[in-house]
């Protein structure tokens, strides 16, 4: 599936949440499913910087494709959620296409609205340190 | 006595919905919501007499002068300062404090002497000092306080010697609500000759304040949480104190001659006001404090006091919640923690289901490390607030229970 095919799908499934809280519960349901990362990862340098809660990112090449690991501190069950949505669509995928997403389904699940601007802040730290990392292996291989 | 349901209706903004739910603002200790009588003295100064003040001649100006320096009297009158040129307008509580440390503390202060703060400091009455400190090689010191969050008044009198020449703490905590014994701590830094700010952000809106009664040398609030507009605040200072001191910014107003050779400052309290004031929000500030003149400061602490008791046993109710705040002497705020889960996380479902409190770390990282958590979640309450919208809190936070069990 293509980027943008596992944004569709994501649109999707809030598509049957009427109710912002059950669109939460969702999202924390899905951190809870994050494959938690190796303690060596949780690193000064793999911290997000801008997010209220502690949210580390692992990023590395496997192939030719990028793949992040992350994690937050236990106890912010929705950051770890959204954390997992980033995930779940970018990691495994091409540098270039990473590097170039338009990560539309932020606006269309209405996360932009359940989520602060102080959280959102440390969102969009964590895209842009994905998207800076997928463009150096653009870069690198080109 | 109060009566609650007509003092909602002076408050258009609690009839807003919220994620589709009626909104309970919960969020005042970070900034009231503004009466209509306030919102119309901010329309009508625009829509009938907006000039710029003090030098026009011409009919508006005069009016916008004479309702700015009514202002003046009528926050003199608020703290019972002696004298009406001891009250400066400033941009807010923490101008204020910039105005004391770099006007006061960079003339007076020097090397080696000392400046007492508390733990429950806020940021903007901590920073200031420590950049005074780096700049001056003074040396500051901290009030510690007791888990149940009130300062330990023994530490303080062992810290107070000679060498203390300013004392500056909070009069009440924004973070835990703890009232502080400000009478005693500005008498115990008197006997030793040190100055004292009280800053009294968080306390106007609930405490009766007679500067001259607490005989404080400066005392700073800002208006936008007592029921009046942003931008605009209030530094009390005592006359002879606020003389011997320069000016802290150059400009038009706080002159009365310039040349090129020379320039001769203006009077008290002009000398600090440069520039053209924040005249609309000082002019509504009037009317913010007669609004709350006309509740009565006792009725609104007696019905602060009684959200506050029945907040505090209705969070109480639920298991995992822990109060961060327990002194003897509140004002109505509630921190609280829950188990296991984070301040944010219940920030944000709470505001799902139209609840405002604020999360983090309230801008006292210092006493969060000091209490051992990263962070609290804070429902402050002000006079508009019910004890029904106390029991939509606690539903909310059950419902954030479960969602994160």
């Amino acid at each position: 599936m293509t980027i943008n095919e596992k944004q569709d799908e994501l649109i999707e499934d809030f598509e049957l949440f009427d109710d912002q809280l059950d669109k939460t519960q969702y999202i924390i349901d899905l951190g809870k499913k994050l494959k938690p990362i190796a303690d060596e990862y949780k690193s000064d340098e793999n911290l997000i910087r801008g997010c209220q809660s502690r949210v580390w990112l692992h990023t590395e090449m496997r192939g030719d494709s990028v793949h992040f690991e992350a994690d937050s501190e236990p106890t912010a069950q929705i950051s770890k959620g959204l954390v997992s949505l980033l995930i779940k669509i970018l990691s495994g995928e091409k540098p270039e296409d990473v590097a170039n997403a338009n990560l539309y389904f932020i606006d269309k699940i209405g996360m932009s609205s359940i989520i602060t601007s102080r959280r959102a802040g440390g969102l969009a730290s964590m895209i842009a340190r994905m998207k800076e990392f997928a463009q150096s292996q653009v870069e690198k291989i080109s | 006595m109060i009566d609650i349901q007509k003092i909602r209706r002076d408050f258009p903004i609690l009839d807003e919905v919220v994620n589709g739910k009626p909104l309970v603002y919960f969020d005042n200790a970070a900034t009231t919501q503004k009466p209509l009588p306030v919102l119309e003295a901010l329309a009508n100064y625009y829509g009938h007499y907006n000039a710029n003040i003090h030098r026009g001649i011409h009919f508006l100006a005069e009016k916008a002068t004479s309702a700015f320096e009514a202002s003046r009297t009528k926050i003199q009158e608020f703290l019972n300062a002696a004298r009406v040129e001891e009250i400066i307008f400033t941009y807010g509580t923490t101008d204020g404090i910039n105005l004391v440390t770099q006007s006061y503390g960079r003339t007076f202060l020097k090397e080696g002497d000392e400046i007492i703060i508390s733990t429950m400091e806020h940021h903007s009455n901590i920073v200031p000092w420590q950049m005074l400190c780096e700049e001056k090689g003074c040396v500051l010191r901290v009030i510690p306080i007791n888990d149940a969050g009130e300062l330990l008044m023994d530490e303080y009198e062992k810290m107070l010697s000679e060498k203390t020449k300013f004392v500056s703490v909070v009069h009440v905590s924004n973070a835990l609500g703890t009232i502080n014994p400000v009478k005693e701590i500005i008498q115990k830094a008197h006997a030793v000759g040190a100055k004292v700010l009280i800053d009294g952000a968080q306390a106007t809106s609930h405490i009766d304040i007679d500067v001259q009664a607490l005989d404080c040398d400066f005392y700073v609030f800002s208006l936008h949480k007592l029921y009046g507009p942003t931008g605009m605040g209030v530094l009390y200072g005592k006359r002879d104190v606020l003389n011997a001191m320069p000016p802290y910014r150059g400009g038009g107003e706080m002159i009365k001659e310039v040349t090129f050779e020379k320039t001769i400052y203006n009077d008290l309290p002009y000398k600090f006001e440069a520039g053209t004031p924040n005249i609309a929000d000082v002019v509504a500030a009037k009317t913010a404090v007669e609004y709350v003149e006309m509740l009565g400061k006792q009725n609104v602490a007696n019905y602060e006091h009684e959200l506050l008791v029945y907040g505090t046993e209705a969070l109480q109710s639920i298991e995992g919640l822990k109060i961060i705040g327990t002194a003897k002497e509140k004002v109505s705020v509630l921190s609280f923690v829950m188990e296991g889960i984070h301040p944010q996380d219940i920030g944000v479902i709470l505001d799902q289901q139209g609840i405002a409190v604020r999360t983090g770390h309230h801008c006292t990282q210092p006493l969060m490390k000091r209490l051992g958590i990263v962070g609290t979640s804070r429902a402050s309450f002000a006079v508009y607030n019910t004890k029904e919208e106390i029991d939509k809190l606690v539903v909310g936070l059950h419902r954030v229970k479960k969602m994160l069990n």
